[in-house]
Parts: structure tokens; C-alpha cells; sequence
């Protein structure tokens, strides 16, 4: 089942002298697990942003093609309609905080309040989650307290116990140490476990070979590749647009230059040890 | 005496969380530092205390022979700028042209200096063109580069770069390792905290581990990279190619790609 597309979508900022996207069209199916990759200023944020209907209806501007968020027309439909469609983590965990709120309890439980949920089920909810992110120690300090990295994580409770359809998160990790970075890629994996449709975007390359199934690579408003992280990930293509690959495909890349026989480029930890072990040097 | 010298600092805040226990570093002239450790492990509250903008509670922190106590924020200002990590705590011009000329000003430096220190740091961290823009209207990436741009107009002696490659492309990268191997060919001191491994063996030789409110490495960076006991009780890990190079069994301390490709059997 899709349940986003974009059917040749354009669009410019109504400040922008030129355009954030250029001709995007693409189709994500339920349940899968994307990354959205690219340098700054590519237009990742914008795609994220068209697809939760932000663009148009928050940032106006020019607009033409076609949007359609779990079979809703986008540009019919109010930003508050996509609300539960969409879940979006904001890039800036500074920004999503409410700021009305005394408890990262209460703040987690914001969104259910504001659609009418009755308390007990809140309460309930909002206690799953906390768990399930392992945030227990955070639950009763003020949201303003926290530091980067914790705000990052109340930020993604706060929005996977609405449990949107389609999870978007812009760079959830930028102020994580490894630690909590690796925790964060854990529960975006269980989230696509649950069968979620997540659309990530992150620099961080090497947990993306990891974790997603497919990787869209982005440059100057146009999708360059689109394709199985596999693929997208090993392609010299990424190199001509000065854009980082995985640590292992890097290392893969210059072995076959050197001469090296490998089966194939790796992107992770298990297939780098394949490709290396037949050059391991043995006591001599 | 080192350049600065931390010595048997402690830093409690008011709310009685203890963030420093009994540190003790010292940093020479030249010398290239980072910091690593876990989120809460008392990084961002040490470099805090070495530009001043918090006094430690038990110990000295002496600057080029100023002990931190006697002097005020402004006069440390003068030899240690701080790059913030959040750099919206940092920006207040409207734009990146007065942001960054905001310290040589506020120095009272004559206009070409003022032109020559802003010219400068602009072209090292890649902001010629938005020099007249207001910073708000850049991505966060580039409000982190007009932080520094900020910093280096100041002209310190040591500079602190707190998380500067959050949010950072490929792009960014190469700009924040240009600005570290000008800073260290003109003598300046570089500290750096850090998450992204990759990058402190890229750009830096001495490395502090720290965690729970002390340093429990410091080292040259191969050597602290392969003390497996001392990473895991900091929550951190190896570099990518440190982890192959120990799962298949290299002899050697593995930190680079290209250290790698040496230790493979020759063909």
C-alpha cells in the first residue's frame, strides 16, 4: 500500500530565488523505513515538509504537482486533518518543546489533550511510551531543564504516542552522544517493527547503512538517487557530489582501486570483515 | 607553566549536582585537544570554566598566568573564545556581517582591522557570500559557522569548539578541518568537545576521556582508542575501522582507512 506520494512536485519559497524542490516524485510504501540523505540546503527539509503539508499551507509560496499522505490529497486538506497522518520530529529539539508544560509527563501527553483524549487513557499512553523510550528519569523535571540531547528524546515521545501513520524526524540525533544515538536508532528500528512508515533524515551515514531499507539521496532540490541503501550508498555518484559514504564502503572503495579482490562493496560491520579477512596478515 | 592549567577543580552547581570532581588538566600552546565522553559527563561545564563563564567551586583554573577567580568573563573573553553548542544561544545581529564584527568593535579596533578580522574569518568558514544576510535565515549548520566565524574575528589564543560538527554535511566537514590546520599553523590552541569519532582522528592528536565529572583518559589518540575498558565506561566506542581491524584480528592500533589499507597484506 503507498501511503506517500509525489507526483512531480516543485516548489519555491516565497522569499527563495530558486526553488527547494525541482521535480520530485516518489512513492513510499507502508511500513518502510527511509533515509533521506544530502548536504545542507538540498532540500530535505522541505520534502519532509510537503509531505506533512507544511508546504504549502504553512510556508505559501509556489507549489505545482500532486501530494497524497495515506490517500489524503495534501493540498485539500488542512494542516490539522494531517496531524495524526503525520508525526514530524523537528530538526531542533529547542523548537518543539511547548513551553506550557511543568513535566515531561505532561509535555508527552500535550498532543492526546489537544485532540480530546479522555485522561486515564492519556495517562496510560503517555506511561507506555516513557517506558518504551527508557525515559523514566526524565518524566517529572521541567522540559526546559533538559539538556540537547534529553529534549531530543522527550521531542520523539512526544509524537510516536500519537501515533501517526507516517513518523518524520529531521536529524533526531545531532545532539546525542554515541550512547543515546544508538538508543535513538533503536527505537526508530521498533517503530518500523510495529509496522510505521518512517521517513528519516540524518548525516549520520553509518547508522543509516544499518538501519534503512532505502536511501534517497537529494541534491539542490532534485532526487539523484533513490534506491536500496545498498545501492545508493556504495555509489560513486555520491563521491561527484562531494557527499560522505559509510566508513566500510569508503575503506571497500579504495581496496578494489588498490587491487584488492572483494566480493562486493560493504556497507556494515559483517560484510567489512568478510571482504578484509582473505588480507588479514598472519604471524609471520 | 602550560598555557592553561586546570588543577584539582570541582564544580558544583546550586541545585548541589556535583558536574566536576578533582580535574586536572594542562594544555601547552599548539597543542590540539578533544574532549569526549557522554552526554552529562561534565564537558560542556569544563569549558565553561576555562573562558570564565562559570568559576570553579574547589581548584583553580589559571590562564596564561590569570587565575579565573581574580579576573572578570570580559578579560578571559580576550584569550579564550567559546564556540556555544547550540549556536542560537550565541547570534543576536541581524546580520552575519555584525555578528562576526561584533567583538573587534566592541574592541574599539580601527575599521580596517575591524574589515581585515571579518574578511578573514568569513573566507575560512566559507560566508562570503552571506555576509549581509540575517543569520536566522541560514540553516542551523551555517548559524554554527557564523558562531565561529564570531569566535575567530576575536583573535583568542585558545579556542573552544563545543559539538561543531551537529548537523554538519560532508561540505562542513572539510570547512571545520581547513579552520583547525589554520588555527594550529598560526599557534593557537584547538579544544574541541566531540561525539563523532571520525572526526577527532581526523583533525585532532590528544584526546580526554571524561565521564562522570573527571578524566579518566588522556593520551595521544591511538593509544586512547584502544583502551577498550576506559571507552566502554564512558559510553563510547571505537572508530568504525578500529572496530574491523579488532573483530578480524590486525595486529596493529588500527584509527584510520588509510592505516588500514597499510596493515592488509601486500599484493
Amino acid at each position: 500500500m503507498v501511503c506517500v506520494e509525489l507526483k512531480d512536485v516543485s516548489y519555491r519559497y516565497p522569499t527563495g530565488e530558486k526553488r527547494a524542490l525541482k521535480h520530485v516524485s516518489l512513492q513510499v510504501q507502508k511500513g518502510e523505513f527511509v533515509a533521506v540523505i544530502g548536504k545542507n540546503g538540498a532540500g530535505k527539509t522541505s520534502l519532509c515538509n510537503a509531505i506533512r503539508g507544511f508546504i504549502p499551507h504553512f510556508y505559501k509560496g509556489e507549489l505545482s504537482g500532486e501530494i497524497y499522505l495515506n490517500g489524503k490529497n495534501v493540498l485539500e486538506s488542512s494542516i490539522s486533518d494531517l496531524t495524526l497522518d503525520a508525526g514530524y520530529v523537528f530538526q531542533n529539539p529547542f523548537s518543539q518543546t511547548s513551553g506550557t508544560k511543568e513535566t515531561v509527563f505532561e509535555e508527552i501527553g500535550y498532543g492526546l489533550e489537544c485532540i480530546g483524549m479522555e485522561r486515564m487513557q492519556i495517562i496510560e499512553k503517555v506511561r507506555d511510551i516513557i517506558q518504551a523510550l527508557q525515559i523514566e528519569h526524565l518524566a517529572y523535571k521541567s522540559p526546559i531543564s533538559l539538556s540537547g540531547g534529553q529534549r531530543q528524546r522527550v521531542s520523539l515521545a512526544s509524537i510516536i504516542v500519537m501515533e501517526p501513520e507516517v513518523l518524520i524526524i529531521d536529524e533526531p540525533t545531532s545532539q546525542l552522544d554515541p550512547k543515546g544515538t544508538a538508543d535513538v536508532f533503536e527505537i526508530i528500528h521498533k517503530l518500523k517493527d510495529m509496522g510505521k512508515t518512517v521517513i528519516l533524515v540524518e548525516h549520520k551515514i553509518d547508522l543509516i547503512a544499518e538501519f534503512a531499507d532505502r536511501v534517497i539521496f537529494m541534491d539542490r532540490g532534485k532526487i539523484i538517487l533513490d534506491g536500496p541503501a545498498r545501492e545508493v550508498l556504495t555509489s560513486s555518484i555520491l563521491e561527484e557530489y562531494d557527499c560522505t559514504m559509510p566508513q566500510y564502503a569508503i575503506l571497500g572503495r579504495e581496496m578494489i582501486r588498490r587491487g584488492y579482490q572483494i566480493p562486493s562493496i560493504p556497507i556494515v560491520l559483517p560484510e567489512a570483515k568478510d571482504a578484509v579477512r582473505p588480507y588479514i596478515r598472519t604471524e609471520e | 607553566m602550560a598555557y592553561l592549567e586546570i588543577k584539582n577543580v570541582g564544580f558544583t552547581y546550586e541545585n548541589g549536582f556535583e558536574a566536576i570532581k578533582d580535574l586536572n588538566i594542562s594544555i601547552d600552546r599548539g597543542e590540539k585537544v578533544a574532549i569526549i565522553g557522554e552526554n552529562g559527563a561534565g564537558k560542556t561545564t569544563t569549558a565553561k570554566m576555562i573562558n570564565g563563564l562559570l568559576r570553579p567551586t574547589a581548584g583553580d583554573v589559571i590562564i596564561d598566568g590569570m587565575n579565573t577567580k581574580d579576573y572578570t568573563t570580559a578579560q578571559i573573553a580576550k584569550k579564550v573564545g567559546y564556540v556555544f553548542q547550540n549556536p542560537d544561544d550565541q547570534i543576536f545581529n541581524n546580520t552575519v556581517f555584525d555578528e562576526v564584527a561584533y567583538t573587534p568593535r566592541y574592541y574599539k579596533l580601527n575599521t580596517d582591522e575591524i574589515e581585515r578580522r571579518v574578511s578573514r574569518a568569513l573566507r575560512l568558514t566559507g560566508l562570503e557570500q552571506q555576509r549581509d544576510v540575517n543569520p536566522y535565515d541560514l540553516s542551523y549548520a551555517h548559524r554554527k559557522f557564523v558562531t565561529i566565524a564570531a569566535v575567530l574575528a576575536m583573535d583568542c589564543e585558545l579556542i573552544i569548539l563545543d559539538e561543531p560538527t551537529a548537523g554538519q554535511d560532508k561540505v562542513g566537514m572539510d570547512h571545520l578541518a581547513e579552520i583547525i590546520s589554520t588555527l594550529e599553523h598560526e599557534g593557537k590552541i584547538i579544544l574541541t568537545i566531540s561525539h563523532d569519532m571520525e572526526f577527532v582522528v581526523r583533525n585532532f592528536e590528544r584526546t580526554i576521556v571524561m565521564a562522570h565529572g573527571n578524566k579518566i583518559s588522556d593520551g595521544n589518540k591511538r593509544d586512547v582508542f584502544w583502551q577498550l575498558d576506559k571507552l566502554q565506561e564512558a559510553a563510547l566506542h571505537q572508530p568504525y575501522v578500529s572496530q574491523l581491524a579488532r573483530e578480524v584480528g590486525v595486529k596493529e592500533q588500527i584509527i584510520t582507512i588509510e592505516g588500514f589499507l597499510e596493515a592488509l597484506q601486500p599484493l
